[in-house]
């Protein structure tokens, strides 16, 4: 399954925005660990911007980037949306709600509950109608995503906006579920090359095997990969961020997914 | 696209276990909804609750999973059969080749607000036991982690979670692995059980109707809650047997980009789902025999479900929703009324939309209020969910 790259998106400590993160991946600057990140949403109406949780404000954040950076009409994109902690964060405040004797569950509160929400916000201030998936893949959620995203463009050959994106829960449920850092990613792909690709991708889901997943030279860079779902898109970023060809390898529960990652010009 | 052959089926509401319950209860035209008598809930709404399932475990081994989802989940895979067929498709392609894709809206977020009541009161931490199983009751993936591990499967999986199109979303995901390569034949269906959140949630956003919940009706005031399992084996029409079968032939996909819990007015997104489903069947409207509704029976999304399939197949198709059988089973709809919308067409029946009493002179669709015999070679099947998330089907009988 081939795909090409055409924007990207990033945002975690240490890594604002693709062209940072690009050069701290590629080795030419250095990993600032401690350095706090921020999501900037410009495209969320006022009303939903103020209602959107922490997790909704990272994926929109990415997705933006990715799609400014491939030049793309948002309307045109089917989008995946793939997390694996989703709004813990809403369901905190709704299940304490619900240990009260007044059971009293906020109606807005509710409805962002929804795994998709922030497919719904990006659908929202974006006005697309396209497809949209919303998944779950426990700490392979950003290679089922990916897999996802490859097998739309294989059915559809349309373009796909893959966003990957984590926060770690409030207490009490970070104990349950300890995602220790923030991550968010997003990649515009599509079937056919054109004239914004940087980056083609060849996916390929291996049979079970000993080959283990690609890990990151940086100690920091490593520990951010292992500590949310999301930056396990880490070693993909970093060879398209290097631009040179190479394969990395991505656990998808039992089995490898193996990218070819090669630069791409048009 | 090529069409996807459902080997085997078979659905858990609180109509009863398995395929012949269900078409029982549609022929006798006897609803599953009483009374809300869920744990110690307090609020005035009719629900479809599935029952035994407190006195049930998912069995020794795997009850690191043992929660009501999958408990409900469990006994979806132990009828008609679909446990056998599973393990065949499983020894045929092999046990990576077989993909699980499930849906749900909640997952076990039962377990979590049971846990909720049991923080420490000085620390606030919740019970260690919920620590230990949060992964394989509350996580959103757990649905699936655990039907692949009682199944022995070690392919391609994961969970869609899209509200109340998760389950017929599944369908769509399965036709693109399996276009690509990524697996040979998949388990799709899912399961999605009553909680204090959607209880709560849902009637504090007020679409619960106090009474049975009335599709299309021009008095209905909102939805039933249910719960359901279920689950369907896929495969290409090359490795199946065809004869008498159900395949999936057409799924289109789209969303609103209008609200977070109201559907677009001029059902837009809708239109444009079931057209994308018409187009990959390769079918004309008057192609399709029979509509299965959305049909939550809320205000709004009747009305904007009827400007959209009037949009797009005029007045002539008979339309009913089954949600007046089985309540609204949210990210379960998707299997429960593809299963259900398969049973018509094998066995021929038109479900006359049931506690629909006099249809709303606003709607213009043509809503069937009797059961009408007929043959049926095709259905398609609507669903919406929160986040303006759609999705319709084309079953066709082969």
């Amino acid at each position: 399954m081939r795909a090409y790259v055409n924007g990207i998106g990033a945002l975690g400590p240490g890594l604002c925005g693709w062209p940072a993160t690009s050069a701290v991946l590629a080795g030419k600057d250095c990993y600032r660990e401690k350095e706090p990140a921020h999501p900037a949403v410009t495209i969320l109406p006022p009303n939903e911007h103020r209602r959107s949780s922490d997790p909704v404000r990272w994926a929109v954040h990415v997705a933006q980037e990715a799609i400014a950076q491939a030049k793309a009409e948002p309307r045109d994109l089917a989008t995946v949306f793939a997390s694996s902690c989703g709004e813990a964060g809403v369901l905190d405040r709704i299940c304490a709600a619900l240990a009260t004797p007044q059971r009293q569950v906020s109606p807005t509160l509710f409805h962002q509950s929804v795994h998709n929400a922030a497919a719904g916000y990006w659908g929202i201030a974006t006005g697309c109608q396209r497809s949209s998936t919303a998944l779950s893949c426990y700490d392979s959620s950003f290679s089922c995503g990916l897999v996802e995203a490859a097998a739309y463009l294989c059915m559809d050959e349309e373009p796909v906006l893959l966003v990957a994106y984590d926060l770690p829960p409030p207490p009490p449920l970070f104990a349950a579920r300890p995602v220790r850092a923030k991550f968010a990613v997003a990649l515009t792909l599509t079937y056919r090359p054109g004239s914004n690709s940087f980056a083609v991708l060849d996916i390929e889901l291996k049979d079970r095997s000993l080959q283990p997943p690609t890990i990151m030279n940086d100690r920091d860079l490593e520990a951010l990969r292992l500590a949310t779902p999301a930056a396990r898109s880490l070693p993909l970023l970093s060879a398209i961020a290097k631009g040179q060809s190479t394969s990395v390898c991505i656990d998808y529960l039992n089995q490898p997914l193996l990218i070819g990652v090669a630069p791409w010009t048009f | 696209m090529e069409p996807l052959v459902l080997s085997a089926y078979t659905v858990v509401t609180a109509l009863g276990r398995g395929l012949e319950p269900t078409y029982e209860a549609l022929l006798s035209r006897h609803s599953s909804l009483q009374p809300c008598h869920f744990e110690d809930v307090d609020i005035h709404a009719y629900t479809g609750q599935v029952e035994g399932l407190e006195t049930r475990s998912v069995g020794s081994g795997l009850g690191r999973f043992d929660c009501r989802n999958n408990r409900l989940a469990l006994l979806g895979l132990e009828q008609d059969g679909f446990l056998q067929a599973a393990r065949n498709a499983s020894e045929r392609y092999g046990n990576n080749r077989v993909a699980v894709l499930l849906g749900t809206s909640t997952s076990g977020v039962l377990t979590t607000e049971h846990a909720y009541r049991e923080r420490d009161l000085k620390t606030g931490a919740l019970p260690n036991s919920f620590i230990e199983c949060c992964r394989t009751t509350h996580d959103m993936f757990s649905v699936a982690d655990f039907v692949r591990a009682y199944l022995h499967l070690s392919g391609p999986a994961m969970v869609i979670s899209t509200a109340c199109s998760s389950s017929a979303k599944v369908f769509a995901a399965a036709s693109r692995f399996i276009k690509a390569g990524f697996c040979d034949a998949a388990i799709v269906g899912g399961a999605d059980s009553l909680c204090l959140t959607t209880l709560y949630g849902f009637s504090a956003l007020d679409l619960m109707s106090t009474g049975v919940c009335r599709p299309c009706d021009e008095n209905r005031d909102g939805l039933a809650l249910g719960e359901a399992a279920g689950f369907a084996l896929l495969e290409t029409a090359d490795r199946a047997v065809k004869t008498g079968a159900v395949a999936l032939v057409g799924y289109g996909e789209s969303t609103d980009g209008y609200h977070m819990s109201h559907p677009q007015p001029d059902g837009m997104g809708a239109i444009k789902a079931m057209q994308a489903a018409l187009a990959r069947a390769q079918a004309k409207p008057d192609d399709i025999d029979y509509i299965n509704l959305h049909g939550t029976a809320t205000r709004a999304n009747d009305l904007a479900e009827d400007r959209a399939v009037n949009a797009v197949f005029g007045d002539r198709i008979p339309c009913s929703s089954t949600k007046g059988w089985t309540g609204h089973t949210l990210g379960a709809a998707g299997i429960v009324e593809t299963v259900i919308s398969a049973l018509c067409l094998t066995r021929g029946l038109v479900p006359g939309s049931l506690n629909t009493r006099r249809v709303d002179p606003a709607l213009r669709c043509r809503v069937a209020l009797e059961n009408d015999f007929c043959s049926i070679k095709r259905v398609l099947t609507n669903f919406f969910g929160f986040g303006g998330n759609n999705c319709s089907l084309v079953l066709e009988r082969l």
